[in-house]
């Protein structure tokens, strides 16, 4: 049963949930972009903003009304906060050759992420499923994430990079929500909200709130999905035996091409939510007697990435970029049943020449492409 | 257990899940698995001018053969296959190069240091489900070491297997590992052990070429034969050939195969080859899983 909450009233979700105990995280402009950062209030939300993306290119804008969520993803994604990008695992000692190993206790943080989108919500649960449902957990986003409150929006507008109809995620939002919203700004300003779990129920029942009519459930319904058709005549990705398409091309000379206009550089593996790799850094101080070791987000476009005594597995750009597009496109569904793309576009805006992730997938698909470059072994 | 024999892509079921982890005390499973145990150094054996043998004492650890660990020396951690025998509850054994600063400072150690342990880690040698077939283990260089503890297990339980076959190449005389036991090995009649250089002087009377060159001496029945190979990639694709060409079948050939580690626990995405994560899909792989991927450069 949906509800209503005028947008005088929204503020009480921040008061709340601070009551409870809750540091609030959600979307603010900095440095020209909205990132996800520390809000002390509703205030804080990049109200009355909104983003122009294309292909490798970022611009906020003003809208002419007082939208709280008149924009999309930006660079940040709420990986930041439940996989932060450096992280001590643990410390250790050394004295007279013996060791001492002292576990990181981390401080217990009560987070609530404020306007997590359709696709990243979607994004959340598949880094859920990397760290927490695979042979071995990961101890850390394990503490991070089990007290997380998701406030969730459904999206009303969208951007040019977004295909998130093309993976199934979004524009609406799917479960695993505490509270989902849809933003309406005419006639009068107002939310239709959602409760998804107990949680979510008791926050709402500290906020000013009334049932909503089926007129307006249905407005607002509306509005999210002629966003869905916008999103899905703008931008798309034929995903039918994707899997089949990628696996079948690893020889194809598709990949020499991109390599002619990709650099490597990495940005859309840090902006993409569901990308999770790492690497360690072990620091000795100047005595050799205390030691830490440190974990930073990596990326597969580095020549370290894969590095072996024997030397780096992958050289070339093309070989970089293929098992990128590769392990999120096809391999992710083999190791953890699911796409690895949630169709949020971060990795088009982002890349500073504008790879399109949808493109490089319908140059294959028009190719068709093997091109074997040994042949297979029986 | 959950895997079958002789399978493709076997099933690593729960069951198997708790074996492989469940070697370090406590074990790992649910633990923080990024936290190193300490062991304490039993000895520090140098078995050739740049290879040496750390045993440490094993504590109530278990494993089995193929798995490795991820050994902590201070200033970092490099996973080390397991080199000892599995039914050794004394200690464990790892068979390192001293090449880059982390080896470095592992091969320096003394007995009675300590030094930090995680594991075991990674998919076994699947020997037990190979009991009834002839047994063909190809090493390379110090891809010997992963195939030592297997080689104990098949001596161990001799009876269970049919003919038995290592070949193990390197480059000179001075790489050679393990030369005592080699000895005693090739002393033994029931089974065939060769060993070949790729450089040899006068004062070498074996054979002289690459681990392929020896595989004429392979005398199996291909229908009920398993090989297990460890080398440099490049070395086991040619040596997977030959086997299929003396008529092995894909699905009984395995290999140990090597990619970049830093979590050992799948959670890095470093060591993925294809769909793959050889930290805990591998290292152990059959051939037949990975054989179109092993035919493309830099996956």
């Amino acid at each position: 049963m949906p509800f209503i909450v005028e947008r005088s009233d929204f503020g009480q979700f921040f008061t709340v949930l601070k009551g409870m105990g809750y540091e609030i995280i959600g979307p603010r402009v900095r440095d020209s972009a909205i990132v996800y950062d520390r809000l002390g209030s509703v205030d804080d939300l990049p109200i009355g903003i909104t983003d122009h993306q294309d292909k490798g290119v970022y611009r906020l804008r003003r809208r002419d009304d007082q939208a709280l969520f008149g924009y999309t993803v930006g660079p940040h994604s709420w990986k930041m906060y439940l996989f932060p990008p450096r992280m001590r695992l643990f410390s250790a000692e050394r004295r007279a050759g013996n060791l001492e190993v002292v576990e990181e206790r981390h401080e217990p943080r009560r987070l609530a992420f404020i306007g997590v989108r359709a696709c990243e919500l979607h994004a959340i649960q598949i880094q859920d499923r990397v760290f927490l449902h695979d042979i071995f957990k990961d101890p850390v986003y394990e503490m991070l994430r089990k007290d997380v409150f998701i406030l969730a929006v459904s999206c009303t507008v969208s951007s040019s990079t977004c295909f998130c109809t093309s993976m199934g995620t979004g524009p609406r939002v799917g479960p695993g929500y505490d509270i989902a919203v849809i933003e309406v700004l005419k006639p009068v300003h107002h939310f239709l909200v959602e409760v998804g779990s107990s949680l979510g129920g008791e926050v709402l029942s500290n906020v000013r709130h009334r049932e909503a009519t089926r007129e307006e459930v249905e407005s607002a319904t509306q509005l999210v999905e002629s966003n869905a058709r916008l999103i899905g005549m703008r931008r798309s990705m034929d995903t039918s035996n994707i899997k089949e398409l990628l696996y079948s091309n690893y020889g194809s000379k598709h990949w020499d091409e991109v390599a002619e206009r990709c650099l490597a550089c990495a940005n859309c593996t840090m902006v993409c939510p569901t990308c999770f790799c790492s690497t360690v850094e072990d620091v000795v101080d100047l005595k050799g007697e205390h030691a830490e070791r440190w974990r930073l987000w990596d990326s597969c476009f580095s020549n370290e990435f894969t590095y072996m005594h024997s030397g780096t597995v992958r050289r070339s750009t093309g070989a970089k970029y293929r098992h990128w597009i590769t392990h999120k496109l096809a391999s992710w569904i083999d190791q953890f049943g699911t796409s690895g793309c949630v169709g949020c576009g971060r990795c088009i805006t982002w890349c500073p020449v504008g790879i399109d992730i949808t493109e490089e997938v319908k140059a294959l698909q028009r190719d068709g492409g093997v091109v074997v470059e040994e042949e297979a072994v029986r | 257990m959950g895997m079958h024999a002789y399978g493709g892509r076997y099933d690593v079921g729960v069951n198997a899940v708790e074996d492989r982890v469940g070697g370090m005390g406590g074990g790992v499973h649910g633990a923080n698995p990024y936290l190193p145990r300490i062991c304490r150094v039993r000895r520090v054996k140098r078995e050739t001018y740049n290879t040496f043998t750390i045993d440490v004492e094993a504590d109530g650890f278990r494993f089995m053969p193929g798995q490795f660990n991820m050994l902590y020396a201070f200033v970092g951690e490099v996973p080390i296959s397991i080199s000892s025998d599995p039914d050794n509850h004394e200690f464990i054994s790892h068979t390192i190069r001293s090449v880059g600063h982390v080896t470095r400072a592992l091969c320096s150690l003394r007995a009675g240091d300590s030094v930090g342990v995680r594991g075991p880690f990674g998919n076994p040698w699947p020997i037990k489900e190979h009991e009834g077939s002839d047994i063909v283990v190809v090493a390379g260089g110090l891809g010997l070491a992963p195939l030592r503890p297997l080689m104990y297990h098949v001596l161990a339980n001799r009876a269970r297997y049919g003919r038995v076959f290592l070949l193990y190449g390197t480059k000179t005389q001075r790489d050679i590992l393990y030369r005592s036991e080699l000895a005693r090995w090739r002393a033994r009649f029931d089974i065939d052990v060769h060993v070949t250089l790729s450089r040899a002087d006068g004062r070498w009377h074996g054979n002289v070429g690459v681990v392929t060159s020896l595989i004429p001496r392979v005398h199996v029945d291909p229908m009920y034969a398993s090989a297990f190979i460890c080398g440099p990639e490049v070395m086991m694709r040619f040596v997977a050939r030959e086997l299929l060409n003396l008529g092995l079948d894909a699905n009984r050939i395995f290999l140990s195969m090597e990619r970049n580690m830093k979590c050992a626990v799948g959670l890095c995405g470093h060591c993925q080859f294809g769909p793959e994560f050889v930290c805990k899909d591998g290292p152990v792989l059959a051939y037949s899983r990975i054989a179109s991927l092993l035919n493309v450069a830099e996956v």
